[in-house]
């Protein structure tokens, strides 16, 4: 069953309201989407996350009309448009990759959709240049798709998707062929450019990074279904099913024991979230945040590895039960830590999610 | 509830398939009923059946597959060490060999035998005229495809970091060749030696013009004599030909997928 | 997008290299392809030089152009090569488009499938290795009790008989030739559909772009030199083609390698001796001509279907 909770109304965007209604999908015996339902406010960016085969990819093609579902209806901006052919939709759609027609220089790949609609030439240019330096290619409109980096490539293509004013912007996980290093920065101009633009948007990624950071709000995907849909924070804190609680950020499993509301995990008492198993042995989701290597509370342990990342430490620690745990820290408070040294771990009491042994 | 839209391309794709396909298909059926044909619009098998029958075209089958046989091993002996060598050791000399091997393609067969009159005609004094002697000019004739074969599978197998591999581990150059290299390239030399294979069998040209009497040669011979038997022998060498290729396709159809790496990555 | 492919890479220089005597050790690294060269060299170039330097020699082996002079202006000369262009051509043209056409139907399948594999595999067949088997199909098929005749004179009272030689003249060899063009076709163009980026046809529909639109603006552009380059060799194909038309042609040779075959089977007949290797030498220039414009052709071709 998916959650569809309040849809949030954004100030200063314009955009159209899209509705997703009991979507099916069935490729053979696969359930590609199990009833899928979901509500995008006008101007909001949503991201899909999941893994591979959970369905978002599959969502969005049906969205754009690439793929027909076999029950249920998509309504954008009031209109029932389930049966509109593809080419009818007026949505823009930018690909993982390859999508930029390659005998067109980038400013006629821009100019493309604009051309089918009939505009004359003189115009056409200046608005495919006025989008290729809104994605800031302004001087690359004369080159072909082969003379453009990976990065420039998804920005042309974000600048020919643009052109035609489309009532819906679709991106099929445009950065995950790219570097990583230009996929931060795309990142962060489409986010921009997004918010400038205004238009209502549907993102799909198997990157985590990318949905928490671009998202309005991130809904997560799994076996064609939606787990969960919530603004980033409410969705790392506030997991509401098993597979969330994995899925997003990284998660200890440790033995614990619960009853009546709370779970006793390594000698501290601290509320279960709702969801959770609540009596009987279970294993606590825990954060690595939330992991405390004090020493003198807790049970005792020993660090078998540090990881610097900069801002923070990261320390694998092994349990007395055998158990292999993550504990993250800021850098400053792990001086002193080595491998081998024997510490007390415990955890903060913050609200946790369990899940049965 | 299904609600499935039949694209409208589909319709001219199978109506495509339908109507140049049938034109292709047409001759073989015509063969078929041809060779099939008995007394008095009876349907008979005689002429399938005097195939084993007639001693020139069972020498002939036997050695033009003896041809072939050497061909492949010819062909294989070649191109093998020598293209694997190039790839490791001097690529440089990739685009001359690639050349060299598509150079076959511009020099037609006719015009060949014409320059090679001379060169054979001291090779089959010192045969004493076998027939076999075609195996030099046969390797020739399939290099183009052999070479397209071959160095599909050197470049999908990335045969530099393997042998570097195996290089590292201490294996010698030899060794790498035989047992790491070509093990790996079976698929590539498999779709080689069929191609060759079916190349020989369907060789005419050089083969009639030296005066040799391979199947080809003996097919066009017997149709001058019994069009029944020449057109059932034809369909079955077609057959046959299309079997060994068609086989090939699909038994080195079956490719590993990767296998997908399971997501354990996390947020900071 | 910044790593070469693994066939572009240098090989390392191995373990135990660099140092003095690396250059020795470089040279020698060439000598295990001196096997191939040599045999290629005796087996293809040696006999091509032959044709060359024979086109210009009289009997005795003494220069002259007198040869190619009689091959490139007398008269059954001439119109041997006229008719073997005109040949190549029509066959070539009707080839890349029926060809073309069913490569495109193959290529819709996708990778992979029965149906591809089932076509690739019958077009390798009929393309390359048919020759005098499908001279003899297409007799068993237009011939005087082909298949196709008959049912043809049963049905619809059209005889073809009733001008019985056209099977083995020109308009026969035109028919036939078709016929194995077009399976040559699906073999050389289905890459090139292959090449074709799904992403491409489904940018241009949600952009709003019909079948046609696609089709006219990015479709038929990218495929177009390609469609050229498969035109080439399939002309090539059929300039250099013997065994078809010595199976069907046994009376005059009015296409050059039919005359290639009278040259050689025929009496040597004084300041004769040479023809074959003129004319042999006037087809090498041909094809050479067309298959240097096909490479041309496909570096174009490359650029863009990467």
């Amino acid at each position: 069953m998916s959650l569809t909770p309040a849809v949030p109304t954004l100030e200063g965007r314009s955009g159209v309201a899209v509705q997703f209604q009991g979507l099916h999908r069935y490729y053979g015996a696969v359930h590609a989407l199990d009833g899928l339902d979901l509500d995008i406010a006008p101007g909001e960016l949503v991201a899909l996350l999941g893994p591979s085969g959970c369905g978002k990819t599959t969502a969005l093609r049906a969205l754009a009309g690439l793929d027909t579902p076999d029950a249920g209806r998509i309504v954008v901006d009031g209109r029932d448009i389930t049966d509109v052919p593809a080419n009818k939709r007026d949505m823009g759609m930018v690909f993982q990759a390859y999508s930029l027609f390659p005998n067109m220089t980038a400013r006629d790949n821009v100019a493309y959709g604009l051309r089918l609609r009939g505009m004359d030439s003189q115009t056409r240019s200046r608005r495919a240049d006025e989008m290729l330096d809104l994605v800031g290619l302004a001087k690359q409109g004369g080159r072909y798709s082969y003379q453009l980096s990976g990065g420039q490539q998804q920005r042309v293509a974000l600048a020919r998707a643009l052109a035609i004013q489309p009532k819906v912007l679709l991106l099929d996980e445009p950065l995950s062929a790219l570097d990583a290093k230009v996929r931060r920065v795309l990142r962060d101009e489409i986010r921009r450019i997004q918010i400038a633009v205004g238009t209502t948007t549907l993102f799909v990624t198997h990157d985590q990074e990318e949905a928490l950071a671009l998202g309005d709000r991130v809904g997560v995907m799994s076996n064609g279904r939606l787990e969960q849909i919530a603004a980033p924070m409410e969705l790392y804190d506030r997991p509401r099913t098993p597979f969330v609680a994995e899925f997003v950020g990284l998660t200890n499993r440790i033995a614990g024991t619960a009853s009546d509301g709370t779970v006793d995990v390594l000698g501290t008492r601290i509320p279960l979230l709702e969801g959770s198993t609540r009596s009987g042995k279970v294993s606590a989701l825990v954060r690595p945040e939330a992991m405390r290597l004090a020493r003198e509370d807790g049970a005792p342990a020993r660090v078998i590895a540090i990881s610097f990342l900069g801002s923070v430490c990261r320390a694998q620690v092994r349990l007395p039960d055998g158990n292999l745990v993550v504990a993250q820290m800021a850098a400053a408070d792990a001086t002193g830590l080595t491998p081998g040294a024997a510490v007390h771990v415990d955890v903060r009491p913050s609200p946790v999610f369990a899940v049965a042994d | 509830m299904s609600r499935r839209r039949r694209l409208p391309g589909s319709l001219a794709r199978w109506a495509v398939i339908v109507l140049v396909g049938g034109y292709l298909i047409l001759p073989l059926v015509s063969m078929l009923e041809f060779s099939t044909r008995g007394d008095l619009g009876t349907r008979s098998l005689d002429a399938w059946v005097a195939i084993g029958g007639d001693p020139n075209l069972v020498e002939a089958i036997i050695t033009t597959l003896a041809i072939a046989a050497l061909t492949v091993v010819g062909m294989l002996a070649l191109l093998v060490p020598t293209m694997t060598w190039t790839y490791l050791r001097v690529p440089k000399l990739k685009r001359p060999v690639e050349f060299l091997c598509l150079l076959p393609l511009a020099i037609p067969a006719v015009v060949l035998v014409v320059g090679i009159v001379p060169i054979y005609s001291i090779l089959t004094r010192a045969t004493r005229g076998s027939p076999l002697v075609l195996v030099f000019i046969d390797i020739i004739l399939v290099l183009p495809y052999a070479h397209r074969a071959i160095d599909a599978g050197l470049k999908s197998i990335d045969v530099i970091t393997l042998a570097e591999a195996a290089r590292s581990l201490g294996a010698g150059w030899p060794r790498v060749i035989l047992q790491i290299i070509v093990p790996n390239l079976r698929g590539a030399l498999l779709s080689a030696s069929v191609i060759a294979v079916a190349l020989v069998l369907g060789e005419f040209t050089i083969s009639s013009l030296l005066n040799y009497d391979t199947l080809q040669v003996v097919i066009n011979l017997l149709g001058k004599r019994d069009s029944y038997l020449s057109v059932a022998v034809s369909l079955a060498a077609l057959l046959f030909a299309f079997v060994l290729i068609y086989g090939i396709a699909v038994v080195a159809g079956g490719k590993r997928r990767p296998v997908e790496e399971s997501i354990e990555e996390g947020v900071a | 997008m910044a790593s070469l492919p693994a066939s572009e890479r240098q090989p390392g220089a191995g373990p135990a290299s660099g140092g003095a005597g690396s250059r020795s050790r470089t040279r020698s690294a060439y000598l295990p392809t001196l096997p191939f060269f040599g045999y290629v060299a005796l087996f293809l170039i040696l006999p091509t030089l032959i044709v060359a330097v024979g086109a210009f020699q009289t009997a005795d082996g003494l220069p002259t152009l007198d040869v190619m002079t009689t091959v490139l202006t007398g008269s059954t000369f001439h119109r041997a090569f006229t008719r073997s262009i005109e040949l190549s051509l029509v066959s070539a043209i009707l080839g890349a488009v029926f060809g073309g056409l069913l490569a495109w139907a193959v290529a819709s399948g996708g990778p992979g499938g029965r149906l591809r594999q089932f076509a690739v595999a019958g077009s390798s067949v009929l393309a390359q290795f048919g020759g005098v088997m499908l001279a003899f199909a297409f007799l068993a098929t237009f011939g005087l009790r082909g298949f196709a005749t008959l049912i043809l004179r049963d049905t619809t009272g059209i005889d073809l008989t009733r001008d019985s030689s056209w099977v083995y003249g020109m308009t026969g060899l035109i028919v036939v030739y078709t016929y194995f063009q077009i399976p040559l076709m699906v073999i050389v163009f289905l890459p090139a559909l292959d090449g074709l980026r799904r992403e491409w046809r489904e940018a241009s529909t949600s952009l709003g772009g019909s079948a046609w639109s696609y089709w006219r603006h990015v479709g038929g552009p990218i495929l177009a030199p390609s469609f050229l380059g498969a035109a080439l060799l399939l002309f090539a194909n059929a300039f250099s083609a013997y065994a078809t038309a010595a199976a069907l042609v046994s009376q005059g040779s009015p296409i050059v390698p039919l005359q290639i075959r009278e040259a050689l089977t025929s009496e040597v007949i004084l300041g004769q001796a040479n023809v074959g290797k003129a004319l042999a030498l006037g087809m090498i220039i041909v094809v050479a001509v067309v298959m240097t414009l096909y490479a041309l052709v496909q570096r174009r071709a490359s650029r863009w279907l990467r």
